[in-house]
């Protein structure tokens, strides 16, 4: 377990690493001297050196990349091109209305996703099964900002039932936040139940025909409690798997989702830095939104082992 | 070092040339097989109609679409579908259904493209680090690693946020996300391929490292590779879509099923069919995508069936 738990961080602290050169690698390739970028239109030749030796764009690629490094381990992600401000603090609050829109669709896609799985694979080849599992191909085959549209069409535009745009912090205000976040949420929310209901089908299924389920159900254990009690738990194990695999797709959906709903994230902050060729800014978003995939996988693999007693007692 | 045989004349010949001849031999009755087969899983043969349909449409949008996909006013602004405008017009006044039929164009362009420029590069770092392993394994697979665990639509915002806008960039864009997979699902197959006999004898015949690999791996790992495709296509096209509603696609007045979604936004009150009508189109796509690449892996790659 502790050599597994070793591994695995110093596997993460790699990926970490390569994703930073890649970003850096990534940045020197735009078009554009960022000197100049920020400088504006008016400057002397002596404010132009001076900013190069401060950004240490004056140095060799190794240099500058080791100095970049060192600034990002110590929290400072450099300023704005365009309103100077911190970067840091720019992503900050743009991480947040994006980080409670996953969690809300992580709930969604779990809760309906747990019954629709549960239903196909009882009720295996009927069609129960078939429409819950062509839902499921529907749910993730949906683009989600066309499915936001959708919904905003549906439920804001015909009957008014929910807001179809706008985000407060739900922690601020528990009920206009929830309120807001509801379309959103069932629109990043059904993708991700697609995938998790296919997921816990096949996983129960597997499960069911277990020497130990056949057991309980020899010694008289009712059809309900064999599932819910004996086999669900077991099936449920794989979903922890995938919403570390997808947690990615997971973000990048509320890329979409947020500028369908102007939710004021992520996306929105990335896409309005690149129109305004605010590369310092891309540049934190990208890096943030990566070690955040990235850590959340680290934290899902070793969730899994901690629940899996063939790994945990190893 | 004299070669004591020539390499075609070994006994030990790899297990793809044997078949290529069996099929060669009885072909028709295979490929029939391999058709009833495919046409068991009705999702997929539907995914196939779908996917033959949308190619055809992309291929004739010229005689198929009523109207000039970028002509403005071609009917008045804003209307509903109706006998003359089946999916209504646009706010310029342009007809949704040309729009959405040349758009097709663009989504398979973007979506085939983009994958098989991934499958190349990403099959060649495979095959290239699988065989020789050692320090080149471990440094193109530590890339890939890095590269896979960027969100593929994040990093397909930050490409053309390097390279700027048009049809190619949008290529090479959603390309670089697929890479990593590709190039993992060939790496794990040579890994296995490289300690058959029949490679140990092509090596002992002195065939070269390039050829072995080119002759006698490839062929063999074929198979889940065009399983990775054809799952992939998907996907491709859905950045596709989702880099053109952000704004980052191919340049207006392009018709851009994405592009068209997003514009459509502003008039969901008013125009609800500017936005929802495109959406179909892609969705269409992308499930007729899923049931045949779904199809094809259990065809051709039983060790994925579910």
């Amino acid at each position: 377990m502790f050599r597994f738990f070793v591994s695995r961080i110093a596997q993460t602290i790699a990926v970490l690493f390569t994703v930073s050169v890649i970003i850096f690698a990534l940045m020197r390739l735009v078009p554009g001297d960022p000197v100049l970028m920020m400088l504006g239109d008016d400057f002397t030749q002596e404010a132009y050196r001076r900013l190069q030796t401060k950004l240490g764009l004056d140095r060799s690629l190794v240099t500058q990349y080791l100095i970049w490094l060192g600034a990002i381990l110590r929290g400072d992600l450099g300023d704005s091109y365009i309103n100077h401000e911190r970067v840091s603090r720019l992503v900050w609050e743009a991480f947040l209305p994006t980080l409670s829109l996953v969690v809300a669709s992580l709930i969604v896609g779990v809760v309906v996703a747990v019954p629709s799985g549960v239903v196909a694979a009882m009720r295996k080849d009927t069609p129960w099964d078939w429409g819950s599992m062509g839902f499921a191909i529907f749910a993730y085959s949906m683009p989600s900002f066309w499915k936001g549209i959708v919904l905003i069409w549906i439920f804001s535009v015909y009957l008014g039932w929910f807001p179809a745009v706008g985000y407060v912090h739900p922690w601020e205000d528990v009920w206009n936040g929830t309120w807001k976040l509801v379309l959103p949420a069932i629109t990043l929310g059904t993708f991700f139940s697609g995938l998790v209901a296919r997921i816990i089908r096949s996983s129960l299924l597997e499960v069911l025909d277990q020497d130990y389920i056949k057991a309980a159900r020899a010694r008289g254990v009712r059809q309900a409690a064999l599932v819910y009690r004996h086999a669900l738990a077991n099936a449920l194990i794989p979903v922890v798997t995938v919403i570390g695999l997808q947690f990615g797709a997971l973000l990048g959906g509320a890329v979409l989702t947020e500028t369908v709903f102007g939710i004021p994230g992520m996306g929105r902050l990335t896409v309005a830095a690149i129109l305004n060729r605010d590369y310092a800014v891309v540049q934190g978003t990208i890096l943030v939104g990566v070690f955040a995939v990235v850590v959340v996988n680290l934290v899902v693999d070793l969730t899994y082992a901690f629940l899996n007693p063939r790994i945990r007692l190893a | 070092m004299a070669r004591p045989l020539d390499a075609d004349s070994l006994p030990l010949a790899s297990p793809a040339a044997d078949s290529d001849r069996a099929a060669g031999a009885g072909g028709l009755t295979s490929a029939r097989r391999w058709w009833r087969r495919f046409a068991r899983n009705r999702g997929a043969v539907f995914g196939l109609a779908v996917f033959v349909a949308i190619v055809l449409m992309a291929v004739f949008a010229g005689a198929l679409a009523p109207y000039d996909p970028v002509a403005q006013g071609v009917g008045p602004a804003n209307a509903t579908p109706s006998w003359s405008h089946w999916a209504g017009t646009d706010s310029f006044g342009r007809d949704v259904l040309s729009r959405i039929v040349f758009g097709a164009r663009i989504a398979l362009l973007v979506g085939v493209m983009a994958v098989l420029l991934a499958m190349v590069v990403g099959v060649v770092l495979g095959l290239v680090a699988g065989y020789y392993g050692g320090w080149v394994d471990a440094v193109i697979m530590r890339v890939m690693d890095g590269l896979f665990a960027f969100p593929i639509i994040i990093l397909a915002i930050a490409m053309m946020a390097v390279m700027g806008f048009g049809v190619k960039n949008v290529i090479i864009a959603v390309a670089v996300g697929f890479i990593a997979p590709f190039a993992r699902v060939t790496r794990a197959d040579v890994l296995a391929v490289k300690e058959e006999p029949f490679i140990e004898a092509a090596r002992l015949a002195g065939v070269s490292s390039p050829a072995i690999i080119a002759h006698h791996v490839l062929p063999n790992v074929l198979a889940p590779i065009i399983v990775q495709a054809a799952l992939r296509v998907s996907g491709a096209i859905i950045t596709e879509a989702g880099l053109s509603f952000l704004g980052l696609g191919p340049p207006p007045p392009t018709p851009v099923w994405g592009s068209m979604i997003a514009e459509g936004r502003n008039f969901i009150v008013m125009a609800p069919h500017i936005s929802t009508v495109p959406g179909i189109a892609l969705m269409v796509t992308v499930v007729g995508l899923n049931l045949l690449g779904d199809g094809l892996r259990d065809l051709l790659d039983p060790r994925l069936r579910r």
